[in-house]
């Protein structure tokens, strides 16, 4: 197969950063109640981390192997500031509701963990497909978690209404039980569907 | 809200494991038997107690003054970074023993986003001081309950693990222990309002 195509298509079902490899739970359980805060969740962290695989795949050569980490924290911590500020000024509400996940996505351990294993290694190319890779499954898993949540725990869907107003949707799965539970299910249909239980 | 208050809300209440989602690798990760359970809740404790002092005095003795409180995620990570591996060269010279019990887990708790997390929401609720660690001791101390809790209930299900159903083995079961242990806690939900 293709490298190119190898490095993009890893992140989203073989070597999900979720489902799979079980990183970066924090706002996977705290932020997805709806499509929408998943969906906008997922999106902030993969902004975060093509940014910081390009700009660490191009200085990957000039940082003395002693002090990478911290480095690659400060430059990470450096886009997590830019998106916070960008998300408050022209998405307040979401950037209310993801509240303090978004300052929190600078210890998401995926970000760090894609600079340490693959930006610090390979070209800006390739760094570049692997973060959209990655980023796209972490916002698929979000999105997924998320879209299950809202339509069992609230009834609806973005702007659709499935159950009537005087209707009782299961509201345990908006609360935090349900988030557990949720991903619990989730990981199981996708063991099941990749064979991964194997 | 009086210091009692911020306990028992902090421990049992808003739980920061089960209700608020901060530190969750530690706490699936970290959770397989009660020892090391107990060994990572002391670790948090003492870290967290000592970065909310530090990020609270940083923050409005350096950041405040200048103008630089937008800086304070960048600024409170590395604080917390290289409060940690200081913690772990004093304690490796001043308390061999108390290092022998932490020591694996120091480092693990620099990407502990509860720490992180703990010491933003300390500013954004702008407590003082005093509240402030005693904000950060309370949350670090529900930490070392729910993981020793979740801990002593996958150590009973390990024991018994052909009865787990074939799909559910790993982390399904973790998850949904957790889950269970979160709707325990939802009981507290209302208390002290």
């Amino acid at each position: 197969m293709n490298k190119s195509w190898e490095n993009f298509s890893r992140g989203f079902i073989r070597e999900n950063p979720v489902l799979v490899m079980m990183l970066g739970m924090c706002p996977t359980l705290g932020v997805t109640t709806s499509l929408e805060n998943g969906m906008g969740m997922g999106l902030a962290t993969m902004f975060v981390l093509i940014m910081s695989n390009i700009v660490i795949s191009l200085v990957k050569n000039f940082i003395p192997a002693m002090v990478r980490i911290p480095c690659y924290i400060v430059m990470i911590a450096s886009f997590v500031t830019i998106i916070n500020l960008l998300m408050s000024a022209y998405l307040p509400q979401l950037h209310e509701k993801l509240g303090i996940y978004i300052p929190l996505i600078v210890v998401n351990c995926i970000i760090l963990g894609r600079a340490e294993a693959f930006a610090s290694k390979n070209n800006i190319w390739q760094s570049f497909l692997d973060a959209v890779g990655m980023g796209g499954g972490f916002t698929l898993a979000l999105s997924l978690l998320g879209g299950l949540r809202e339509i069992l725990g609230a009834g609806s869907l973005m702007c659709w209404h499935f159950i009537a107003e005087d209707g009782y949707p299961v509201l345990l799965f908006i609360m935090p039980p349900g988030a557990f539970l949720a991903l619990a299910f989730l990981i199981i249909v996708f063991n099941k569907i990749s064979g991964a239980g194997k | 809200m009086s210091l009692t208050m911020i306990f028992i809300s902090a421990i049992l209440v808003n739980n920061i494991v089960l209700a608020q989602f901060l530190g969750i690798c530690p706490f699936l990760g970290v959770s397989k038997r009660i020892s090391t359970a107990l060994g990572m809740g002391a670790a948090v404790m003492f870290v967290m107690t000592i970065s909310g002092i530090s990020t609270w005095l940083v923050y409005y003795k350096l950041l405040v003054p200048h103008n630089l409180e937008f800086m304070n995620t960048v600024v409170f990570i590395l604080v917390i970074a290289s409060l940690v591996q200081m913690v772990e060269i004093v304690l490796k010279k001043t308390a061999p023993a108390l290092y022998q019990a932490l020591g694996i887990y120091l480092p693990l708790i620099t990407t502990n986003c509860a720490v992180l997390g703990i010491a933003l929401l300390a500013i954004q609720k702008e407590y003082s001081l005093t509240y402030a660690v005693c904000f950060n001791l309370a949350n670090a101390m529900g930490f070392t309950l729910a993981i020793v809790l979740f801990a002593g209930l996958r150590q009973r299900i390990s024991l018994n693990n052909n009865a787990v159903p074939k799909a559910l083995r790993g982390a399904p079961i973790a998850l949904i222990t957790a889950a269970l242990l979160s709707l325990a806690f939802m009981g507290f939900s209302g208390v002290g309002r």
